[in-house]
């Protein structure tokens, strides 16, 4: 009966989310994104946002390559051209069709309001949330400080990152 | 629907104290509506208040993005004037509607 008391009383118990910490492990368009707008939506809803960007996630906070954000056309079965016709992989190898799909998604973007990268970066480091680059990856990649964009504010160990990923209502997400 | 009164007058509200009718709202009632934010307008506010309240009453979708291109105030700007929650804050203040925004 206390028991029963007890599990009731938890589930009332809200524990409202206070931060969440995002690692972006994957340098496409549909992973960069979903990272990027999950931080800044956060922040604009006061919740604290923590993003650590790995492996070809890198390439979204390296100045040489942010701009070149693709989407992959090959091997890529959700990829539809307009009226919801199938992409085939075949075609995907074609010159040309890597970028065309991207400036596609990438009006389709625009239409919509949503902010470019570079756009993102400013609104999270705005909102008080923090970039971080990964040590191991930059290392494997031969990436140097200069090489990042001037948003990201260090460059961490997992063991630094997961140091600021404490605390009660905390979530970490991993994209 | 619940009512509230701003400045004796009694206007629609939601759950989440959004005025429910964006004509019942005057500049008077986001003074106090800041109040109870812990917010005292400033010149500043009202014209981004403004602002949201033209572009919304067009029936357009308000969006931190469409605020920082207005080129009255960047997002870090708008982080300091209504602080925490920006987007969701304003509106409230603009006395439209909750942004249906992810961005």
């Amino acid at each position: 009966m206390r028991l029963t008391k007890k599990s009731e009383d938890m589930e009332k118990e809200e524990f409202p989310l206070k931060k969440v910490c995002i690692i972006c492990s994957k340098g496409t368009i549909e992973s960069i994104y979903p990272a990027l707008i999950l931080a800044n939506g956060a922040l604009m809803e006061g919740i604290q946002a923590k993003l650590f960007f790995t492996f070809f996630g890198l390439d979204a906070v390296t100045k040489k390559f942010i701009k070149k954000i693709h989407t992959p056309v090959v091997g890529n079965p959700s990829l539809r051209l307009p009226g919801n016709i199938p992409f085939p992989t075949l075609l995907g190898i074609l010159p040309g069709m890597e970028a065309l799909a991207t400036s596609m998604m990438k009006s389709q973007m625009e239409k919509l309001d949503i902010p470019t990268i570079p756009e993102f970066m400013e609104y999270i480091v705005a909102g008080g949330g923090e970039i971080f680059a990964c040590k191991l990856a930059m290392d494997m990649f031969g990436l140097k400080k200069e090489d990042l964009i001037d948003d990201v504010k260090d460059i961490l160990t997992v063991g630094e990152f997961y140091a600021l990923c404490g605390g009660q209502g905390t979530q970490i997400l991993f994209i | 629907m619940a009512t509230k009164v701003y400045v004796n007058k009694e206007v629609n509200v939601n759950d989440e104290g959004f005025l429910t009718d964006p004509s019942q709202w005057s500049v008077d009632i986001a003074r106090e509506i800041a109040k109870e934010e812990g917010i005292l307008l400033t010149p500043k506010h009202l014209e981004v208040i403004n602002y949201i309240r033209e572009r919304v009453l067009k029936g357009e979708t308000i969006s931190m993005r469409s605020i920082n291109k207005s080129g009255i105030v960047n997002v870090k700007e708008l982080y300091e004037l209504f602080p925490n929650t920006p987007l969701k804050l304003a509106c409230k203040i603009a006395g439209v509607s909750k942004p249906a925004s992810c961005v």
